[in-house]
């Protein structure tokens, strides 16, 4: 694909900047713990985190940079992060 | 039509002719001539463009990002500490590929506050992806907007451009100068058609992010755009030398060059006391000639090193200095000269205003010829 000139770029363009290379700590999501109250959807900086069919929330891996605000957050502590092997 | 002009008019009168639909600068000596001649163009609706007045040069430049990238013809002046507060902006013209034209009234870096002339603005940006034009007299810095616009408006070209002219020696110097007329300007320069621009019905982002991937394509892309302007230069330039008879096809010039054994290279105002100081020399028998630099970026290394190759000794001279190095055209020079055997001496002079006579560039070429040289010239050691 040839660059476009001067970097420009269409609206949505910034999603193919796969940000979740970024990451260290990958969080780890129990939605048994999980009490469906939304707060890591809500506080998510990158916006990843949306809701499943099935009322859980579910990261977009592609996208999260492994911040682990949303496990501290959390308050039924069931999101965990662990270091990722790459 | 021949006209007795201030150069900071012919300038101005050069710009209005090439119509920028957007001005936008802050009045900083000694370029605020320019800008005067053009607010009052635009009051006096002699000049169709909106006059955006700011309160800094890092807003002047912004705001000409901005119209530009509207898809506007977009003009701004400059010089010194002004240029130094566009800084991050030219960058950023460069990056997003927007054809400003820029006029820097080249003056010295403070501190020392200095008001006065050298090249240490302009150079000092060398890196930034800018075509940097530079005038030996008034003539040249009028015509020179022209070619700037048509170079960098040419969508393989794509980006802003400096037309710098020595502050108050040729700015503030009446000269008779050949202006053209609006009917000539609009013949040579066509309207500004961008390549791409802003649009709310059709939105699009200018200078995006780039990951690890990609940025370094993207620089080898503007290195190779500038690299290229090198051939846009000679076409526009044989172009306006076809129309009104001043070829400005090469991006450098060399005077009475053919024969010479030692050259000085010059850029800029200097060259015309260069060519006074080389006629008496030439009248003693001393073969010297000069290799004149119009376009600083893209550096004309080529044209250098196949104009010089015959000449025993060559001097540079240098109204800047890259501080802890030597002058940044001594650099280039000698880098282009690389592999060759000829010795060039760098020779750093007239910083802040100093003047530089003919009696001067005659001792240049002595010192050059007994090999000394890679110094600041005309130091004056009983004062440190």
């Amino acid at each position: 694909m040839a660059l476009a000139v001067g970097c420009r770029a269409r609206p949505g363009k910034a999603r193919d900047n796969k940000t979740g290379s970024w990451r260290v700590f990958k969080p780890s999501f129990d939605d048994d713990k999980c009490s469906k109250c939304g707060t890591c959807r809500t506080l998510c900086p990158e916006g990843c985190i949306t809701e499943d069919e099935a009322g859980n929330f579910v990261p977009d891996y592609a996208f999260c940079k492994g911040c682990g605000l949303c496990a501290v957050e959390c308050p039924k502590d069931a999101i965990t992060m662990k270091q990722e092997e790459k | 039509m021949m006209q007795m002009l201030e150069g900071s008019h012919a300038v101005a009168e050069a710009v209005k002719m090439s119509r920028p639909q957007v001005v936008s600068a802050y009045p900083i000596t000694p370029q605020t001539h320019i800008v005067e001649a053009l607010a009052e163009m635009v009051a006096n609706c002699e000049l169709d463009a909106e006059y955006i007045t700011v309160e800094n040069e890092l807003s002047a430049l912004s705001a000409c990002v901005g119209a530009s990238a509207a898809g506007s013809r977009t003009y701004s002046a400059t010089t010194s500490q002004g240029l130094a507060l566009m800084f991050e902006v030219c960058f950023n013209a460069a990056g997003m590929r927007l054809p400003i034209i820029m006029s820097i009234a080249n003056r010295a870096m403070g501190a020392p506050l200095s008001i006065w002339n050298d090249m240490q603005d302009s150079i000092s940006l060398r890196d930034a992806g800018w075509l940097q034009f530079y005038a030996e007299d008034n003539q040249e810095a009028t015509d020179l907007h022209y070619l700037a616009y048509k170079v960098a408006e040419d969508h393989s070209v794509q980006l802003p451009a400096f037309v710098c002219f020595d502050g108050f020696i040729l700015s503030h110097t009446y000269e008779p100068v050949d202006m053209l007329t609006q009917e000539d300007v609009d013949r040579y320069l066509p309207k500004f058609t961008p390549y791409e621009r802003l649009d709310a019905a059709d939105p699009i982002s200018f200078g995006m992010y780039a990951t690890p991937e990609y940025y370094l394509e993207f620089r080898y892309e503007m290195d190779a755009a500038l690299k290229h302007a090198r051939d846009v230069i000679h076409k526009a330039g044989k172009e306006f030398g076809t129309m009104f008879g001043r070829d400005y096809s090469a991006l450098v010039e060399g005077y009475r060059l053919d024969d010479a054994e030692t050259a000085i290279v010059a850029m800029g105002s200097i060259c015309g006391t260069v060519k006074d100081a080389i006629d008496e020399m030439r009248a003693d028998g001393k073969k010297v000639g000069l290799l004149k630099i119009r376009v600083f970026r893209p550096f004309p290394s080529e044209e250098i090193t196949k104009m010089l190759s015959h000449v025993q000794h060559v001097a540079v001279l240098d109204k800047n200095i890259s501080l802890g190095a030597k002058g940044a055209t001594g650099l280039e020079v000698r880098d282009a000269l690389y592999g060759t055997k000829i010795p060039v001496r760098n020779f750093v002079l007239g910083l802040g205003g100093r003047d530089v006579r003919k009696k001067n560039i005659r001792e240049i070429v002595a010192l050059t010829e007994t090999g000394q040289g890679d110094l600041f010239y005309g130091l004056r050691r009983e004062v440190l």
